[in-house]
């Protein structure tokens, strides 16, 4: 049988590569990948509530998840068009003008 | 009836208020010198109004409140005035000899730069003054004490410029203060005592003389005199803290005649005579006073002997008559006490604006030996200058006579006096007698020893300082007989004008002269007076006849001259004994604690920042995904938290 725990952690291990993807990548277009991936990953254990729980309440905030994922998305890849006029790379081991 | 007893004091501070706030915008002399003395003359005149009536008036004691001051538990103070025969005098001496000593700076200080200040600082004085011996508490008393301190310090150091007038000046304050703290602690052992002993609570004067008798007669009383007097020894320049008034000398001479001679130095006994129940209760205390009085009487004449500097002699004069005063206070010769009061305010105040004038004609000189022959040149001063010194040196008839006199009688006679006390007063008159003819001599008669520099601009001075000068030596000549005795045929109008005042205590506590026949009495004054005669002979032998006698007789007696021109070393001693230690300590206050502890503590807290700053700003790497981890961490310490509280 596949129980709410199998989604759950499926959510969970998702999540957790997104975050390792965050943390470990250099390519600025790679860790926004792992963010959309994080946010779907949420979008999971939602959608997994929802049906468990019978309200749909989970759906409804699903729809306000990728929104924000879209507006976040296009806001991010703007500010990395800005980067590459500035230094030539989107590498963010790159971007550390603020250090001590 | 006497609604505005608060004018008296209240002109002078507007008078200050006015001149110190617009003084240097004003800048017209005249006008300046006018707001200040018409002041103290429209004080001077309330004054008379209500001297006059208090003399028709049966009830002798009016107190006026004006409003409370403060209210603190058992503590209950007001601006309060009391008018009373002793306060009513000495308003009448305040005023009026302050106001001819404004008239005489107008003239004396003419040209000077801050003439503003000056007047500022003198309506200041005047308003201090007159707060001192109107109040009718112990803390508006207390406040006139230290205001008339503070102008003395402000007036001493008026040619600031001057590094001597400014140590003078901090030399006045500093000491007054050590008797100032004497004042305090009689004030509160006296409203503790009264008040935990016997339910009294008070600082209220005429409450303290309706019930002061409740503490007795023993320690407590005698603690609490004794710290008062602490108080006035400060303030009237007595042993030990006399010192400050020769060095008070830098001032300018107006000053030196007001302040230390005519008023403030009389605060201590004003106070003893306003306390005068509280005095007579303690036995102790009252020899202390008399015999400091004789000491400080002599010591102070045998220092004036020798000095050279004219307004040095007059200072140490000065030092010489407050001890006959306190003398008087301490044989319980109250009245007498008070009535050597005005009549040396009026010859001392005339002598120093004499000397004064006759600084001013020498364009500055102040040294006896440069001057002599000044007879001719300046008539004026010469007369008033003479009847001033006929009088401090106690010839029958002028004032100074029958102040003194009375003095010496209470010494010899009263229980609380003794043989010795008399003695060592009648060798300081003979004294006093010698060291003021020396200084007529030296100034006024013989052969001329001025300088060149000094003879351009010699001449007498202008009528508002001779004027003042007549005025006061006309005083002195007719002042004394407000007090003539009995046995000379008068009826001692001062006595009986201050038996309100001093009757109950003297009565409750039996001070009287013991039964001298008058053949005694005659045969003392004839004594006092011979040896003034025998002392102005001396000076007129060694200063007219036979000049030269002077330096043979310093040269034979060097050591003993040498001590006494030296002021007997007492400066230097208290200089070993306190002030070395007392810098010492500042020093090391200074290096040690100021300098290390506290510069160290707040500098210290500065350095702590810097170093932890330096240490915690290696966490700003600049390294995004060093941000990202520690975000991560953070939520991860976060839930589990969450989850093992629940």
């Amino acid at each position: 049988m596949i129980t709410l725990n199998h989604y759950l952690v499926l959510s969970a291990i998702l999540f957790s590569l997104g975050t390792l993807g965050v943390l470990t990548r250099r390519n600025a277009i790679v860790i926004f990948m792992s963010v959309e991936l994080m946010l779907n990953a949420v979008n999971l254990s939602f959608i997994t509530f929802s049906s468990f729980l019978g309200n749909l309440d989970g759906q409804v905030f699903v729809f306000f998840v990728m929104a924000v994922a879209a507006a976040e998305a296009a806001v991010g890849l703007a500010l990395m068009i800005a980067f590459h006029r500035n230094k030539d790379s989107i590498d963010v081991e790159e971007f550390n003008l603020l250090k001590w | 009836m006497y609604e505005n007893l608060w004018l008296i004091p209240f002109f002078p501070l507007l008078g200050s208020i006015i001149n110190g706030l617009f003084g240097k915008k004003i800048r017209n002399e005249k006008i300046i010198g006018g707001i200040g003395t018409a002041a103290i003359v429209a004080s001077f005149l309330v004054s008379c109004t209500y001297f006059f009536r208090l003399l028709d008036d049966s009830e002798k004691v009016h107190q006026k409140v004006l409003i409370s001051w403060m209210k603190v538990g058992n503590l209950n103070l007001d601006w309060g005035f009391l008018l009373d025969p002793l306060s009513a005098l000495m308003i009448m001496i305040i005023t009026g000899v302050g106001s001819l000593i404004h008239l005489y700076s107008v003239g004396y200080m003419h040209g000077e730069d801050g003439f503003y200040r000056y007047f500022s600082y003198l309506n200041l004085f005047c308003f201090s003054m007159l707060m001192l011996v109107l109040g009718n508490n112990a803390m508006v008393m207390f406040l006139g004490w230290e205001g008339v301190g503070l102008c003395s310090y402000l007036l001493i150091g008026y040619y600031f410029q001057k590094k001597s007038a400014g140590d003078a000046a901090k030399k006045a304050f500093v000491v007054n203060r050590v008797g100032d703290f004497g004042f305090l602690l009689g004030i509160f052992t006296l409203f503790w005592t009264l008040g935990t002993n016997h339910g009294i609570w008070t600082l209220n004067f005429v409450e303290i003389s309706e019930h002061g008798h409740l503490l007795g007669t023993g320690g407590v009383v005698t603690l609490i005199t004794l710290c008062f007097f602490l108080g006035a020894t400060g303030k009237s320049a007595q042993i030990p803290l006399y010192t400050w008034l020769p060095d008070a000398m830098e001032g300018p001479t107006p000053v030196s005649a007001l302040i230390h001679a005519a008023t403030m130095v009389t605060a201590g006994v004003y106070m003893i005579g306003r306390m005068n129940g509280l005095f007579a209760a303690a036995p102790d205390t009252m020899m202390v006073i008399a015999v400091v009085g004789a000491a400080t009487a002599i010591f102070a004449a045998s220092i004036g002997l020798v000095q050279n500097d004219i307004k040095r002699v007059l200072a140490y004069s000065t030092v010489s008559q407050l001890g006959f005063m306190f003398m008087a206070m301490g044989v319980g010769a109250f009245t007498a006490g008070v009535f050597h009061l005005m009549t040396h305010a009026f010859f001392k105040a005339c002598l120093f604006l004499g000397s004064g004038s006759v600084i001013h004609a020498l364009s500055g000189e102040q040294d006896m030996r440069y001057m002599g022959g000044l007879k001719k040149h300046m008539p004026y001063t010469w007369i008033t200058f003479l009847v001033s010194t006929l009088a401090i040196a106690g010839i029958p008839g002028l004032a100074g006579f029958f102040s003194k006199d009375e003095i010496l009688w209470w010494s010899f006679a009263s229980n609380l006096g003794s043989g010795w006390i008399w003695l060592v007063g009648a060798l300081a008159a003979g004294m006093t007698a010698f060291y003021m003819f020396r200084l007529v001599f030296m100034t006024f008669y013989g052969k001329e020893r001025i300088t060149d520099h000094a003879r351009h601009h010699l001449h007498e001075s202008p009528f508002v300082i001779t004027l003042p000068l007549m005025i006061l030596a006309l005083l002195a000549l007719i002042g004394g007989y407000v007090g003539v005795p009995a046995i000379l045929g008068g009826s001692n109008h001062i006595h009986h004008y201050l038996e309100p005042v001093f009757g109950q205590a003297v009565e409750r506590y039996g001070i009287a002269t013991g039964h001298y026949s008058h053949a005694l009495e005659y045969g003392l004054m004839s004594v006092s007076v011979g040896i003034a005669l025998v002392g102005i002979f001396l000076a007129y032998t060694l200063y007219i006849k036979r000049p030269e006698l002077p330096a043979q007789l310093a040269e034979r007696f060097q050591g003993l001259y040498r001590a006494i021109l030296n002021k007997w070393y007492v400066d230097e001693l208290y200089d070993v004994l306190f002030v070395n230690s007392t810098k010492r300590l500042g020093t090391f206050l200074w290096k040690s604690f100021d300098v290390l502890i506290v510069d160290g503590i707040v500098n210290g807290a500065g350095k702590l920042t810097r170093g932890v700053s330096r240490a915690m700003r290696y966490s700003q790497t600049g390294f995004v995904h060093n941000y990202a981890f520690t975000m991560v961490i953070g939520v991860v310490l976060a839930l589990a938290i969450f989850a093992f509280r629940h």
